[in-house]
């Protein structure tokens, strides 16, 4: 192939990117959008095999294969609920394959003293430092979110100083490897710091802000890659990864805007830090009322109008066709069911519609959270189910929360709301929940299925 | 840009930073490559395939799920 068709045809795997992006963000050719992107990169793939004087064809075949089936398997297996650390982990691989994409480059001219130029140099460096960072980052975030780490800030003293001098560190090495000795040894310190970084970097961030985070770090493995698309002098890599680098930017500020905070409140402010104080004043002398699933059976079928707010509790119990069986009952017994969405309802951004819609609840039932802020008070009865910190009233009324700001669902405009909940802990965030003890709130201490159950089961005895 | 597509559009351009592949295959397949570039190759080969392929079937199984709604409820409107 010469070197022109190459170029015109990474040409085409670019369009299909830009298209794949804009589709993305419209519900009908959403689905479209991500085809039409896998067919760019399957041309792009097929486009560098047969590029000339490419050798150890058998060695990637293997590499490749194995990679595939690491990536469908992930894919295919992971449960609808696991999405957000999916994406975390593939996010992390992609960081972590620039990173070595930088180290071999490295590897292969660096033996010559001063036979790096400074740009080539500068673009190695970057690669390995943004790589690397996504990569130890994700892998993090990949954790809290599977909670295999505690979801809680981790946060110890002098942790900003301690995390600039390793991120000195790095940097002082890329400076080093500029200024002069390109031993491997340097890049592979300046790699370990970037991985150090990027860990300590992620752990003093609550599991409620990881999507933000994976978010960010996607950007940053878009950077990644176009920084080694500069090493190796290929455009497609420069232009998709600043595609990516620039919408990733773009959709990590969004979010922030849907929690109401800014990116730097979000990875500087360690959630965690106020909480301590409001949390136990708020615990002590306050009662709460526990109910019973055939209590909560008899207001729901008598109510006309009833709203139900899901949260992650729903998603980790698989309850969300447990809501829907208990919705449709519901409406033959002629009550009014809607679904009211907090935009950071589960653990991202949409994760809840995806997890509704895999049960089949029609879109219509789904309202936002600001159309239904504006239907509570016509309602009668309010269903949490497994939600805590989209519902927390002290994001409005307790500058002192480390919520306060975020937009909430204002169950309490209902005229009684019911809680869905396993125990009184806090949530995701580790903040309590001034709603739980309000005069209008009931408890059900229970699994979110079981409670749907045990509801449903109720209102069909009645 | 509805929220609602949050999830699938950071999937999305989670899988198109998977060009970085060709980086990798084309580090692997140096004709002056060293066993340890080729071993570093390797691996950079396995983490872009995953990231690629693990990506766009990602967020084809999240879309595939809005899918199917939109056309029941423009069947029911007609």
């Amino acid at each position: 192939m010469s070197r022109n068709v190459t170029e015109l045809l990474f040409l085409v795997t670019i369009v299909t990117f830009v298209l794949a992006l804009r589709f993305l963000s419209s519900p009908k050719r959403a689905r479209l959008g991500n085809q039409v992107g896998a067919g760019g990169m399957l041309v792009a793939i097929v486009v560098t095999l047969s590029q000339k004087g490419l050798e150890a064809y058998w060695l990637m075949a293997v590499a490749m294969v194995i990679g595939a089936v690491i990536g469908a398997v992930g894919a295919r297996r992971v449960k609808m609920t696991a999405m957000p650390q999916m994406v975390a982990l593939f996010n992390g691989v992609g960081g972590g394959a620039a990173a070595l994409v930088s180290l071999a480059e490295f590897h292969n001219l660096a033996p010559l003293p001063g036979r790096l130029a400074a740009d080539e140099s500068v673009a190695i460096l970057l690669s390995a430092l943004i790589g690397s960072i996504s990569f130890a980052g994700s892998m993090i975030a990949f954790g809290k979110l599977q909670e295999l780490l505690s979801g809680r800030p981790i946060v110890y003293p002098g942790q900003k100083f301690g995390n600039g001098l390793i991120i000195g560190a790095a940097v002082t090495l890329g400076v080093v490897i500029i200024a002069g000795p390109q031993e491997q040894w340097l890049l592979i310190g300046l790699i370990a710091a970037a991985l150090v970084f990027g860990v300590a970097f992620v752990l003093p961030i609550g599991g409620a802000d990881m999507p933000v985070v994976i978010s960010l770090l996607n950007a940053f493995t878009g950077l990644a890659a176009s920084a080694t698309g500069f090493v190796l002098h290929q455009n497609v890599l420069i232009v998709s990864g600043m595609l990516v680098g620039a919408s990733g930017t773009l959709l990590t500020l969004l979010m922030g805007k849907a929690m109401n905070r800014s990116i730097a409140n979000v990875l500087f402010g360690a959630f965690g830090q106020v909480q301590t104080g409001t949390g136990a004043a708020l615990a002590e002398g306050r009662t709460v009322r526990a109910t019973t699933a055939e209590d909560v059976a008899i207001m729901l079928s008598y109510a006309r109008k009833v709203v139900f707010v899901p949260g992650y509790g729903l998603a980790v119990a698989q309850a969300q066709h447990d809501a829907r069986a208990l919705g449709e009952l519901l409406e033959e017994h002629g009550v009014d069911v809607k679904y009211g969405i907090h935009p950071v309802a589960g653990r991202m951004p949409g994760h809840m519609n995806v997890l509704l819609a895999e049960a089949n609840v029609p879109y219509d039932q789904l309202y936002e959270m600001d159309q239904i802020n504006a239907d509570l008070p016509q309602t009668d009865v309010v269903l949490v189910l497994g939600a805590n910190d989209v519902v927390n009233p002290a994001a409005k009324t307790d500058p002192t929360s480390p919520i306060y700001g975020m937009p909430i669902i204002e169950v309490s405009r209902a005229a009684a709301v019911v809680v869905v909940k396993r125990s009184m802990s806090p949530g995701f965030a580790g903040i309590d929940n001034p709603l739980f003890y309000e005069e209008k709130t009931s408890m059900l201490f229970a699994d979110a299925k079981a409670a749907l159950e045990q509801i449903s089961a109720a209102v069909k005895a009645l | 840009m509805p929220t609602l597509l949050h999830t699938p559009l950071m999937s999305g351009t989670n899988a198109i930073h998977g060009i970085v592949i060709v980086g990798a295959i084309l580090v692997a397949g140096r004709p002056d490559a060293d066993t340890a570039t080729k071993v570093i190759g390797f691996f950079a080969v396995i983490l872009g395939t995953a990231n690629v392929v693990g990506g766009f079937v990602v967020t084809d199984r999240m879309l595939e799920m809005f899918k199917r709604k939109p056309t029941e409820k423009a069947d029911a409107e007609k």
